[in-house]
């Protein structure tokens, strides 16, 4: 069985989404199978470590945390990028050490940092550990500094580790 | 009649409300990546774009289809997902990109503890 489906989970992703680009019958879902069962086979041989997901629970939490936090930011930022003209914003650069080291966790963390408006991205060391922010509110710097510390980072880590 | 009149205004409505929010973010985004002047300061403008920008276009698009086509069409949240997916690769890209040019000419825009990369400090050994 694993040998046949060696990444179950990207397995059914990718049947889902032929299914969804598609629409529903019992042809296109036996075509997206073999699709998706050659497409994991490719995937196996590129990438054999599995991620290990632990707690699937976790995953709603935080798509539940993260889903808020992108419309907050939205908001404060459309309404910093409005504002523009009065010249109080100043933005940052942040240096955070980050203890999860698995690469899953960290592709996951830059998606999220990403998706949300405000935080971009810069830098990350594997042989320090440090994340470098630029933050586009200055102001908000230990705001960000907790949602990645006590947040994002203890969930990745049940998460993946 | 065409399709778009049978729609309901309780349908058309929410519709109307996720086009013009998602567009206008868009527009924001647009406008601040215009108006901007540092690089740095440029990476966050089109995020409003391309998180509930994108978002809200593809909601209100979702609903009116669905409803038009009587069944659930949803492949519109693939979109989504493949933007989110890959916006970061670029972003980092060009943010190491810029990092790495000022670092070399040691730009003042970087703050000095920004104009080398950090090292290991104060974390317990592990």
């Amino acid at each position: 069985m694993m040998r046949l489906v060696p990444h179950p989970v990207l397995l059914g992703s990718l049947i889902v989404m032929w299914l969804m680009l598609t629409r529903f019958s019992l042809g296109y879902l036996i075509l997206g199978t073999v699709l998706a069962v050659i497409a994991s086979w490719a995937y196996n041989a590129l990438h054999p470590v599995k991620p290990p997901i632990r707690r699937w629970r976790v995953i709603l939490r935080l798509a539940a945390t993260l889903i808020r936090d992108i419309i907050q930011s939205n908001i404060h930022i459309t309404w910093l990028l409005l504002t523009e003209r009065r010249g109080t914003r100043r933005s940052a650069f942040l240096q955070i050490p980050l203890e999860v080291r698995n690469e899953n966790a960290l592709a996951l963390l830059a998606i999220i940092l990403t998706a949300t408006p405000g935080t971009a991205w810069l830098e990350y060391g594997s042989d320090s550990g440090i994340l470098c922010l630029h933050i586009f509110d200055g102001g908000q710097a230990d705001h960000y500094r907790r949602m990645i510390d006590q947040v994002y980072e203890p969930m990745l880590m049940e998460i993946f580790e | 009649m065409t399709p778009l009149q049978s729609v309901p205004l309780a349908v058309a409505i929410p519709v109307a409300i996720f086009v013009v929010l998602g567009s206008t973010l868009t527009l924001i985004g647009a406008l601040g990546f215009a108006r901007l002047t540092s690089f740095y300061d440029r990476l966050h403008a089109p995020t409003l774009a391309t998180s509930w920008g994108t978002g809200g276009i593809i909601i209100a698009s979702s609903l009116m289809f669905s409803f038009i086509e009587g069944r659930a069409i949803i492949h519109e949240f693939v979109i989504g997902l493949c933007i989110v997916v890959t916006t970061p690769i670029t972003l980092m890209m060009l943010g190491r990109a810029a990092l790495q040019r000022d670092r070399a000419e040691k730009s003042p825009a970087l703050p000095p503890e920004m104009l080398t990369r950090p090292k290991r400090k104060d974390r317990p050994q592990d």
